[in-house]
């Protein structure tokens, strides 16, 4: 184990002792440091630091408009679409800063996927629409290599019996619980190592809300995953931590089940207890 | 009293019963505090004004068109039998007359019938418009009282007022949709007789286009006894050459323009450099021939003296490109719209799989747009295919069937110019190919146009 390792756990230490339950031993995947996002003038995040552990599923929540997403798009730098935003502070992946000069935003993203909160498939057939990544970044030499990547990615969003006998068809003839588990196995393609998920489920029904959830459930074991959620129950039910925003600032985060049940925080607790938001 | 002066009686008449409408209303009104009125005010001011004005204005329609008939069957009447007997004598005879009513004078003395006729001609005439007036007068008046008092809470004005109002709606979309039967109609009359002279397969498949020498109704052992040669295919291949040149030209240049604006180009440089492209378009196309004749013909001949290539001042090529840079904003245009149009989330979701910017605008927006594109690239091409100007001036107008784009050629539009100049008989072959050529080209855009419709509409249906 080298040195840096070795920091690293140490480093979740402090997280063990915020409430994270430790059954296995836990690396650290991210790490923000006084992350700050102007929108213009406008300050929409105040100064975060936060940790993401490798394996896990960490929740936000919060109101509307508290910063949440707009943090969550920093992770693998999705902002710098926006024009007007400007993000300063250190966000590292397994050591290295994603805003450094030098590293390659396609990269990064290839290595911190992203699906978004209404199914965007690409108006291709299914099969175009999971191969796209991974034929972009070279990931298959032969097509029988990409066949097995279309499928593997299908199986592991558990939408591969679903649609195997029409690879062919438009990905935005799917439904929208369908068609956002494209979006998933479409990201799971390149094989990224971190998935940010934008409030996934809030364009779904209740029912495919709970398969994306059990995916999600299922999707830990390979990949350490951020979502954003307007839903508390989700939160509850499948993160294994929770981080609360309110006003572009990180108020607590901590495991799941504490936030929940004994909140350090008089915020949390009026927010959770649907006083405001 | 002149038509002008009456209906600008009616319009007052108009203001005035709908003033007369509203006092009426709040009378009414008063007078029962316990009930709402049905509708607001101005409604039931408008429908008196409807129904003083109307009636009286359709009274005026049909006079002004049954009157002149009815007193013509009059006069007619009054007619000796050895006129009215001969149809063409009848005409001379009825146009003399009115002439001579209207105290316009004739060639040679008026015989004394025809002063009779006259005389009799402008009383009815004067008469006729009396009757109108009074008719008018007294309809307009009945219509107004009845309005005014039928003012009522119950009433329901407004209901009526808009059932006008949709009437004249449709009035208006169906003057425009006559307006397009009629002239498809009469190009239709004008080519079956034209196709009387020459036959379909002569017109469709020659190969040879000279109408030149030919007159209508040859006489037999004459001279110029051969018809002269109607063969449409060298002037549908000129029209399809200059229109493919134009489309090379325009298709690449609008295409990374549209790219460029709505993927590259900061807004504010969208939003001044668009409708700079878009100036191209509303250049009259006069213009262009000119341009096209006094610099770009000559510069394209140079440039081929250059590279050892004859190319003619006045070519397929000139008109080709000038009519090229013309379109580009067609296609610029509404492809830049098409290309904005594609949702934000197709390209976050492109991005967010570790695509660069290029990458997504290739393989994710370009394929989301084009049919919508290709829409616009076909709007463009019936454009291109129905232009004159530029080719009149610049194509060299020689009909000749050939695909070198270094010659002179002619299209459909250029010929029809030539055919309806000129002192032609408007019912020989020469003149009426015009229409058969007018509704060849008309049939051909209006085909593009479809197609393009249809596929910009599918698009459209897409992301919704």
């Amino acid at each position: 184990m080298t040195r840096d390792h070795q920091d690293r756990i140490q480093q979740v230490q402090s997280i063990t002792e915020t409430g994270h339950s430790m059954n296995q031993q836990t690396e650290l995947k991210m790490k923000a440091r006084d992350v700050k996002v102007y929108y213009g003038n406008d300050q929409a995040i105040k100064g975060i630091d936060m940790d993401v552990v490798k394996n896990e599923v960490l929740a936000f929540i919060g109101p509307s408009g508290c910063g949440k997403s707009t943090f969550l798009r920093c992770l693998n730098r999705m902002n710098d679409t926006i024009d007007i935003c400007r993000v300063t502070g250190t966000i590292e992946l397994d050591g290295q800063n994603m805003y450094d000069p030098s590293l390659d935003v396609v990269q990064l993203r290839a290595q911190v996927g992203m699906v978004f909160q209404k199914p965007n498939p690409f108006p291709k057939s299914i099969y175009d629409n999971i191969a796209y990544g991974p034929k972009l970044h070279g990931l298959a030499s032969k097509k029988s290599d990409l066949d097995d990547i279309v499928e593997s990615s299908l199986q592991k969003a558990g939408l591969w019996n679903e649609v195997k006998d029409r690879l062919d068809q438009p990905g935005t003839g799917l439904s929208g619980g369908q068609q956002q588990r494209l979006c998933i196995a479409r990201t799971i393609a390149v094989s990224p190592e971190v998935i940010l998920m934008d409030e996934p489920c809030s364009a779904l029904d209740p029912i495919a809300t709970s398969i994306i959830e059990e995916l999600i459930d299922e999707l830990k074991a390979n990949f350490t995953i951020v979502m954003v959620t307007h839903n508390m129950q989700q939160a509850a039910r499948v993160s294994d931590r929770t981080a609360f925003f309110h006003l572009g600032e990180l108020v607590e985060v901590g495991a799941t089940n504490e936030v929940f049940t004994n909140p350090k925080h008089k915020r949390t607790e009026d927010y959770i207890t649907g006083r405001y938001g | 009293m002149s038509n002008l002066t009456l209906m600008i009686v009616l319009l007052a008449l108009l203001a005035i019963a709908y003033q007369l409408g509203l006092v009426r209303t709040r009378q009414v009104a008063g007078q029962n505090p316990a009930q709402r009125m049905h509708s607001r005010p101005h409604h039931y001011g408008v429908l008196v004004g409807l129904w003083a004005v109307l009636p009286a204005f359709f009274i005026f329609l049909l006079w002004s068109w049954g009157s002149p008939w009815a007193i013509d069957q009059l006069l007619i009447a009054q007619l000796p039998e050895s006129i009215t007997s001969d149809n063409q004598e009848l005409r001379v005879a009825l146009r003399r007359i009115g002439n001579l009513a209207s105290n316009f004078g004739v060639v040679s003395e008026a015989a004394d019938w025809e002063l009779q006729a006259a005389a009799f001609l402008a009383e009815t005439r004067q008469l006729s418009s009396g009757l109108m007036l009074a008719l008018m007068a007294a309809v307009s008046a009945a219509g107004l009282l009845y309005g005014y008092r039928r003012i009522s809470p119950l009433q329901r004005a407004r209901n009526q007022i808009e059932k006008v109002v949709k009437a004249a709606l449709v009035l208006c979309s169906t003057v425009a949709i006559l307006t397009t039967i009629g002239i498809v109609l009469s190009m239709v009359g004008e080519s079956l007789r034209f196709f009387s002279f020459v036959s379909p397969m002569d017109f469709f498949f020659g190969t040879t286009w000279n109408p030149r020498f030919s007159t209508s109704g040859v006489a037999e052992g004459s001279l110029t006894g051969s018809q002269g040669s109607f063969g449409m295919l060298p002037l549908l291949a000129g029209t399809f050459l200059i229109a493919a040149i134009a489309m090379v030209v325009a298709i690449p240049l609008g295409l990374l323009a549209a790219i460029y604006l709505s993927e590259y180009a900061s807004p504010k440089l969208r939003a001044t450099a668009k409708p700079i492209i878009e100036v191209l378009a509303g250049i009259p196309t006069i213009v262009y021939g000119f341009f096209a004749l006094v610099t770009v013909g000559p510069f394209l001949s140079d440039l081929g003296d250059f590279f050892g290539l004859d190319i003619r001042a006045t070519s397929a090529l000139t008109a080709g490109v000038v009519m090229g840079i013309m379109i580009i904003p067609f296609i610029s245009s509404l492809s830049d719209d098409i290309i904005t149009q594609v949702p934000k989330s197709l390209r976050d979701g492109s991005l967010g799989l570790g695509a660069t910017k290029s990458e997504t605008i290739r393989k994710v927006v370009l394929p989301a747009a084009l049919p919508g594109i290709v829409g616009a690239i076909l709007l463009a091409a019936s454009r291109a295919i129905g232009e004159t100007m530029i080719v009149v001036l610049a194509a060299g107008n020689s009909p000749s069937l050939t695909a070198n784009p270094f010659e002179a050629v002619s299209t459909m539009t250029v010929t029809i110019v030539n055919q309806l100049t000129g002192d032609n008989d408007f019912s020989s072959p020469q003149s009426l190919v015009a229409f058969a050529l007018g509704l060849t080209l008309f049939v051909i855009t209006l085909l593009l146009n479809v197609v393009a419709l249809v596929i910009v509409r599918k698009y459209r249906e897409q992301y919704e």
